[in-house]
């Protein structure tokens, strides 16, 4: 027998949803019916959302898809790895190792202050312009080390601010039982800092595999440059929709992911 | 048995002296209780004589060599001066037995099969056997005190550092928390506790020590402090806690 609240709060939860689903119906049917009205919306309809065109680009889409992803994979652990060093490097404390410190802050302050599409012109166009013999003028290396260079910044800083977040008393627990201060930061203070900031760092990755589309610009052929291919080629803007659809699938469930990895971990810390 | 002296020890942090003048000798197999209210200078004194915080002027010797020159390495001494801490301050991400293995492992580069027996053993005899493979958040404070402690004990300290560690815990575990340190006296360890358990003082100490305003105002048997304190600001303090 459900109690007098019980039998409230179920009232109340039907009401809501009620109200809910018939708000968001009246939308969708005002878009329905009211966007085809619009006098351009046949045109509209058969440059970017033409069915025939889709069902004969999007394998090829998918298809150049896959370098996309083998960029993002071999990036992404030199990223991680480039990342987790320079965020250290900027937490030295012996006066020797100052250079690398020091090196470390220009490296971030210069790479997360420019726009990465810049920082591809410069280097994808700049260091195979020095003339150096196959493989080496490749776009594909020179294109990636600019991504590398400019998430690895992102993702020094995003570490570094989880070295911070972990309690002073952690490391003078680790100090107090006579261990050294990089065993301290080795094997006490980075496994928690980094534990803690996943989440974070997976809203990078996300970015990351949305600007690798960026790399078409000087001259690998992913998904957005196979898309400019089939524009030109059918004179239809179809192919675009296409590629955002396979952006979407994979970024959607990625985000949706790491929000529920900070609400668990929010939860787990209140 | 390790001898510790104190002499003359100062500290501030900025423009607020939190220690000033601090003497103090601590013989091997004693155990003195440091006493006050907050912010006396208890913690900062404890965090002194394991190097946790240099101090400005004095000297701390430990066994004749001075310990407390600029530049000293920290490490050594530590290694032989154990500490625990009120918020126990276990590493969250370790299982109880990790917490304990990895300071031995590291700094005297034991293997963890011949270590492990032995560490198991510590964690028995203060009844923590079935408590090994937990991780800190699996454990009441009583236990996580514990496990703290057997931590530091782990490393073969020859004199241990108590900070405050029992006053985070729920009145109901703080009991099993000081019959370890009962066993430990028992057991001959030389140790200084910062406390406000003053029946636990009276019962175990040798020495009490009032701290008032960074100073040692007043030390002494137990007897002979919580019977006849001398000074008046002792005294009033008596009276408020006991």
């Amino acid at each position: 027998m459900p109690s007098r609240r019980q039998i409230f709060e179920a009232r109340q939860r039907r009401r809501a949803n009620l109200i809910a689903a018939g708000s968001t119906g009246a939308v969708l049917l005002a878009l329905i019916v009211l966007v085809p009205l619009a006098p351009g919306w046949e045109a509209v309809q058969r440059s970017f959302f033409n069915g025939a065109v889709f069902a004969k680009t999007f394998p090829g889409l998918l298809n150049a898809f896959l370098m996309d992803i083998a960029i993002f994979a071999w990036c992404a652990p030199i990223i991680a790895a480039l990342g987790l060093a320079v965020a250290v490097a900027r937490d030295l404390r012996t006066p020797a190792l100052y250079p690398v410190k020091l090196l470390a802050i220009i490296y971030t302050d210069v790479f997360r202050g420019l726009p990465v599409i810049l920082v591809i012109y410069l280097i994808g166009f700049g260091i195979p312009g020095l003339g150096l013999p196959r493989p080496w003028n490749s776009p594909y290396i020179w294109g990636s080390l600019a991504l590398v260079l400019v998430y690895a910044a992102y993702v020094a800083e995003v570490i570094r601010s989880g070295i911070e977040s972990i309690h002073d008393s952690q490391r003078a627990a680790a100090l107090s039982l006579g261990l050294s201060s990089s065993d301290a930061m080795r094997f006490v203070i980075l496994p928690q800092a980094i534990r803690r900031v996943v989440p974070a760092n997976m809203n990078l990755f996300i970015a990351l595999q949305k600007d690798v589309a960026l790399l078409s610009f000087i001259g690998p052929v992913e998904i957005f440059r196979q898309a400019g291919v089939y524009k030109s080629l059918l004179a239809n803007f179809t192919p675009y929709v296409g590629a955002a659809l396979v952006f979407l699938a994979i970024t959607i469930p990625a985000t949706r992911y790491a929000d529920h990895l900070m609400n668990r971990q929010r939860k787990a810390r209140s | 048995m390790p001898t510790l002296v104190l002499n003359n020890v100062q500290k501030s942090f900025g423009t607020n002296p939190v220690l000033q003048g601090i003497d103090l000798t601590v013989t091997g197999g004693q155990m003195i209780c440091l006493i006050g209210a907050s912010g006396s200078g208890k913690s900062t004194l404890l965090r002194c004589m394991n190097l946790l915080e240099p101090i400005d002027d004095g000297t701390i010797t430990l066994d004749g060599v001075d310990i407390s020159e600029p530049g000293y390495d920290p490490q050594p001494v530590r290694q032989r001066i154990g500490m625990v801490f009120q918020s126990y301050n276990l590493f969250p991400h370790m299982t109880a037995l990790d917490n304990a293995l990895l300071a031995p492992r590291r700094v005297h580069g034991t293997s963890r099969t011949e270590l492990e027996p032995k560490v198991a053993e510590l964690f028995a005899r203060f009844g923590l056997a079935d408590r090994m493979h937990h991780y800190p958040d699996q454990l009441s404070g009583g236990q996580q005190q514990r496990v703290a402690i057997v931590r530091a004990l782990a490393m073969k300290p020859q004199i241990m550092l108590f900070d405050e560690i029992t006053s985070a815990l729920d009145p109901e575990l703080v009991g099993e928390v000081l019959d370890v340190l009962r066993q430990l006296r028992t057991e001959g360890m030389t140790m200084v506790l910062a406390t406000h358990e003053m029946g636990f003082a009276r019962e175990l100490a040798d020495t009490v020590c009032f701290l008032d305003r960074g100073r040692i105002l007043e030390s002494g048997s137990p007897e002979q402090l919580f019977g006849t304190p001398e000074q008046e600001r002792t005294r009033a303090f008596l009276s408020r806690v006991l």
